[in-house]
């Protein structure tokens, strides 16, 4: 039976439960007259149907993922018969033989017997594992049904359990994302701890010089330098001009949009200025090097500027206008949480709209528009597309926002991209580089985070 | 003010029952038709403050306010009553223009602040506003320190040349409202912070501190306790010295407690204004009789 079957069958036996469970407790309810139930047949119903499925699925689950290791060893017992004990490198060579031999992706060499006889055996095995699944999964959803179904009874707290477990599967649910960011975490730290074991630390917090080749072949001079200053600097001068752009007019065009513009405006205005972060990054980057970055480039050599053809300025520019709506939209539903009150009180005062903006609204909802400011930096500092596109990959140590600069994420896509080999430290500076990113702005959310609690100003 | 004080005025307040203001009402007098809208009673006085003549207000399609006319003496306290939605509170944001923040809200008619119309064309409201200060229903002080909430009016008006002097205002502000002996020592805590009484209090310092002339009150006490509501009323009592108060109330024993003159408003009509002792023992419509005695509303 396959695993896609035996999942619809259990489907099929749960929803069942859970009727049979219903229509128990709905006979229970007339049968007893005057005795009420706990909970309502629902309930009941449910509980019975989770009987079913939830120890069928854990049983289903936990032989998915063991099952492969557990059937490959079985199998690999007849190469050993026939190769004797095999060191383990040899052994991981021959488990992976039969794995492409199971796939079917051998077409042209000679199959050694004992892998074939492997390969029968892994099979034959695989299907009388499969059936002996289906037997086990669906007795345990027959038993766990009958079971629970036998203990339905007026005074069964079915509610209380099924809330339970809605509340234990809500549990789950959050704390996915906790797990998965500390997975992240801690496999981008094991690898870091590689790549310091072959760079020092310091060399490359503080190096100023990023050039990542390695020596290929022993007649090769020479090994990289990366010291992530330059990279580090590109960063941050990028998302510097983006910021000076995407606060600024998002900022304003949010308070323009919540306290000035009609209804009709707001209405056609708002959804456009949404639909800028839509526009994938990719197109943003194309227009970025084909458009602004030429016109950058034409505007400075009129003026008698030199302009590098791919410059920090024309990534920054449009990096800034990509995340306009970021600003502006999240500061404008922000700003329309103010209370009306508070702007009546400013105005029973006599003060101006523009006054009441100033000193009233905006301090209120300074949190929030901190917040938005917050995560604009974040994709600033995140954006890749554009960079590579517009900005180039030199990796010049330079504040000038006319030459070519290349950022951090940039450095981690080139590093990554094509066929690498995982111990050396080029690669290996990829996840070097990527726990630097996280490092700062998780340093940057806490200040901001600080700086919020300080300044805060709540209203209610 | 002293406890004794609150608790004497509370008493007051309570001490003449409803039935008893009724039927000792009817008894008296036959009274003006149901059906009768015309406005009767005290609507002019002779040295008027604010007068309104023929005012309509609409809200979209909605006749919120009903061609009302009425003045607004000097240093006199006007209390309006009336049922939920009768317009009292759109009447009241009339009187310094705060009708213009809502979407939709047209006002037609004469609104006269001395020798001002203030719905003329070029009108600022700006210093309308000043001039006309206004208290809401719900505490609302901003999310600043006691001190900034108070000298926020002065600040922006440019009352005060120096530090020093905005400090005077702000202490003789909060004084007015009795508020600096709880608040002097913790002037720079938010001013959100403060208790429900004190808060609204803080709003009326915040208005006195502009100095205006009239200041418009709309349920200044509905959402306090009898303590603070109390204190709120000593201190309109008091402000009355210096200053023309509206009052917009829910609760009749204190618009008995606090006004001269009483206006009742029914569905976006001026019903009835009076003396406010005539009012609660002898109106002369049925209408404010029913309303009065607990009919409805």
């Amino acid at each position: 039976m396959s695993p896609s079957l035996l999942i619809a069958v259990l489907l099929v036996l749960s929803s069942m439960a859970y009727w049979l469970g219903r229509s128990r407790a709905f006979a229970l309810s007339k049968k007893a007259g005057s005795v009420r139930l706990h909970s309502r047949p629902g309930y009941h119903g449910i509980l019975v149907a989770l009987w079913c499925a939830i120890p069928a699925f854990i049983i289903f689950c936990c032989w998915h993922f063991f099952s492969g290791n557990l059937l490959i060893s079985y199998a690999m017992q007849s190469v050993t018969e026939a190769r004797g004990e095999l060191s383990p490198s040899e052994m991981n060579l021959a488990i992976n033989d039969l794995r492409n031999l199971l796939s079917g992706s051998v077409f042209h060499r000679e199959i050694d017997p004992a892998l074939q006889l492997a390969a029968d055996r892994y099979t034959g095995m695989r299907q009388i594992a499969n059936v002996a699944l289906a037997v086990v999964v669906l007795s345990s959803a027959i038993l766990g049904s009958i079971w629970a179904y036998s203990r339905i009874n007026p005074g069964l707290r079915a509610r209380n359990k099924v809330e339970k477990a809605v509340e234990i599967s809500l549990t789950l649910c959050s704390t996915i994302a906790v797990f998965t960011t500390l997975g992240i975490v801690l496999s981008v730290i094991f690898e870091s701890i590689r790549f310091f074991q072959q760079v020092p630390f310091f060399d490359f917090l503080f190096g100023l010089k990023w050039s990542p080749q390695m020596a290929m072949r022993p007649d090769q001079m020479g090994t990289g330098s990366f010291g992530a200053i330059p990279v580090l600097a590109g960063t941050f001068l990028i998302s510097a001009i983006a910021m000076s752009i995407a606060v600024p007019f998002g900022l304003l065009s949010a308070i323009h949009l919540s306290e000035y513009s009609g209804p009709n405006f707001r209405k056609v205005v708002k959804p456009m200025l949404e639909i800028l972060a839509g526009v994938p990054t990719v197109v943003y980057g194309f227009f970025a090097a084909l458009v602004v970055a030429p016109t950058i480039r034409g505007l400075g050599a009129g003026i008698g500027l030199s302009v590098a053809s791919e410059s920090a300025l024309a990534a920054g520019l449009v990096m800034g206008v990509m995340i306009i709506p970021f600003v502006s939209s999240l500061s404008d539903d922000i700003i329309n949480a103010v209370p009306q009150s508070l702007r009546d009180g400013s105005y029973a005062l006599g003060a101006t709209q523009s006054e009441t903006i100033k000193n009233v609204v905006i301090p209120a909802a300074l949190p929030g528009i901190v917040g938005s400011i917050l995560l604009a930096v974040s994709r600033a500092i995140g954006e890749t597309m554009i960079v590579v596109m517009a900005a180039g990959l030199a990796a010049n140590l330079t504040l000038n926002p006319l030459q070519a600069v290349t950022t951090v994420t940039v450095q981690i896509v080139t590093l990554l991209v094509g066929d690498q080999e995982f111990d050396t430290p080029k690669t290996l500076a990829a996840f070097a580089l990527g726990l630097l990113l996280f490092v700062v702005t998780l340093a940057l959310n806490v200040i901001a985070l600080y700086v919020v609690r300080k300044y805060r100003e709540e209203y209610e | 003010m002293s406890t004794l004080e609150t608790t004497a005025s509370l008493q007051k307040g309570f001490a003449v029952p409803r039935e008893n203001i009724g039927s000792r009402v009817q008894k008296k007098s036959r009274k003006i038709d149901r059906e009768n809208r015309e406005t009767v009673g005290l609507q002019f006085v002779d040295d008027p403050r604010m007068t309104c003549r023929a005012v309509n207000v609409f809200y979209g399609e909605k006749h919120a306010i009903k061609n009302v006319s009425i003045d607004i003496g000097k240093n006199e306290v006007l209390a309006m009553i009336g049922p939920s939605g009768c317009g009292k509170s759109t009447f009241l944001r009339c009187l310094n223009r705060m009708n213009d923040t809502i979407v939709g809200c047209r006002v037609t008619g004469e609104i006269r602040l001395d020798d001002l119309d203030i719905y003329e064309k070029n009108i600022d409201v700006v210093p309308l506003r000043a001039q006309v200060g206004m208290v809401f229903q719900k505490p609302n002080p901003f999310p600043k320190s006691i001190y900034d909430n108070v000298a926020y009016g002065p600040k922006i008006h440019g009352l005060a040349h120096s530090r020093s002097e905005l400090a005077d205002i702000v202490e003789d502000s909060l004084r007015r409202a009795g508020l600096w002996n709880e608040v002097n020592d913790r002037l720079d805590q938010p001013g959100t912070g403060l208790s429900g009484g004190q808060q609204q209090r803080l709003c009326i310092a915040r208005a006195i501190a502009v100095r205006p002339e009239i200041i418009l009150m709309d349920e200044p006490c509905s959402a306090l306790d009898p303590i603070a509501t109390a204190t709120v009323e000593d201190l309109i009592s008091e402000l009355r010295q210096h200053y023309t108060i509206v009052i917009v109330t829910h609760n009749m024993q204190q618009a008995a407690r606090v006004s001269q003159r009483t206006a009742y408003f029914h569905l976006g009509d001026l019903v009835e204004v009076g003396h406010t002792s005539r009012i609660f023992t002898n109106p002369a419509h049925q209408l404010t009789e029913d309303y009065i005695t607990g009919r409805f509303g």
